[in-house]
């Protein structure tokens, strides 16, 4: 796989500010795929070990049952300029445990949630984990072997996402749809971003 | 934080040592100031000697300003324990940070979201 890079590399001053992007579905759906697509550098690997509470009290003991599992993040890194890094996460597809991630959800920017139009139900989880959280989301579906299944309409209406969330088609191996899903996102954040202050304006 | 008594320590072994035995049984907290995109920076060299194993390995790999994800990614190890190892380095002086954003997506200014647009375009 090609990477954007090496030209690029800058070396970023440690008054930089990052931020960072989520990128949630199901698994397989592409979304380390869509990472590489622009990184400039190969997407990395890290993991993070989880507890988890059970919902259930030992009556006897009042001691909580706890579990501990890990979860693994495939990442990427755009250096906007030195002053800027912008991080690419993928969710960890396969289990649910990433749920209970709050630091995942802090201070992200925005998320895109890839859908598999033959898979749609894999990617409820993560709608519901981004609105109610209040992080920005599109939703990219995922064109695999040049498949399109079904309209953006009707991929709209299953998901039953509000009308304003950006839902479009892509195929995150090209770069130049990873870029337009990227930048649809940042224009939804911005606008988000607009008619708050202008409704605090207005206020 | 000498170098003696993690000496034992295999890095071969892998995931048969446990995240603790860098940690040191726990006595060492994170602090809650950093997160994974926290970018870290080595104020200093490690001379040998004066730190252990692990500490040293992190301190070696942000040389230049990089975020911890990073860190824990290059150092194969957990991102708390990749947290704890930091602040130990930062407490000491050895490491200075750098916090990404605040909580909400809101402290994003218009200003930077711009240039990260425009970044993405130019790719």
């Amino acid at each position: 796989m090609e990477f954007v890079s090496s030209d690029r590399m800058i070396r970023p001053a440690i008054n930089a500010t990052a931020l960072k992007i989520l990128i949630a579905g199901g698994f397989g759906v592409g979304k380390t795929t869509l990472v590489g697509s622009v990184s400039e550098i190969e997407p990395l690997r890290t993991e993070e070990q989880l507890t988890e509470r059970s919902a259930g009290v030992d009556d006897v003991t009042g001691v909580e049952q706890k579990r501990t599992t890990t979860v693994a993040l495939d990442f990427g890194r755009i250096t906007i300029n030195q002053e800027l890094i912008l991080y690419l996460f993928g969710t960890p597809g396969q289990d649910r445990f990433w749920f209970m991630w709050d630091e995942l959800a802090q201070g992200a920017l925005g998320a895109i949630v890839l859908a598999d139009t033959r898979r749609l139900a894999s990617c409820f989880a993560a709608i519901d984990f981004f609105e109610e959280r209040n992080v920005p989301f599109v939703v990219g579906v995922n064109c695999f072997d040049g498949t399109q299944m079904y309209t953006v309409d009707e991929v709209r209406g299953a998901l039953d996402v509000d009308p304003f969330v950006p839902v479009l088609l892509c195929d995150v191996r090209q770069r130049e749809s990873t870029k337009k899903v990227l930048t649809t996102l940042l224009e939804h954040i911005m606008s988000l971003t607009g008619h708050a202050q202008r409704a605090a304006g207005d206020g | 934080m000498t170098g003696e008594d993690s000496a034992w320590f295999d890095e071969d072994a892998g995931p048969l040592a446990r995240p603790y035995t860098f940690t040191r049984g726990r006595t060492h907290v994170a602090r809650d100031d950093l997160n994974m995109i926290t970018l870290v920076v080595a104020l200093r060299r490690h001379h040998g000697g004066e730190l252990d194993h692990a500490h040293g390995r992190i301190l070696e790999s942000c040389q230049d300003p990089i975020s911890i994800a990073e860190v824990a990614a290059g150092a194969d190890l957990p991102l708390g324990v990749v947290k704890v190892l930091l602040s130990d380095l930062i407490e000491q002086n050895y490491v200075i940070f750098r916090t990404g954003l605040a909580k909400h997506s809101s402290a994003a200014s218009p200003d930077t979201l711009q240039k990260v647009l425009d970044g993405i375009r130019e790719l």
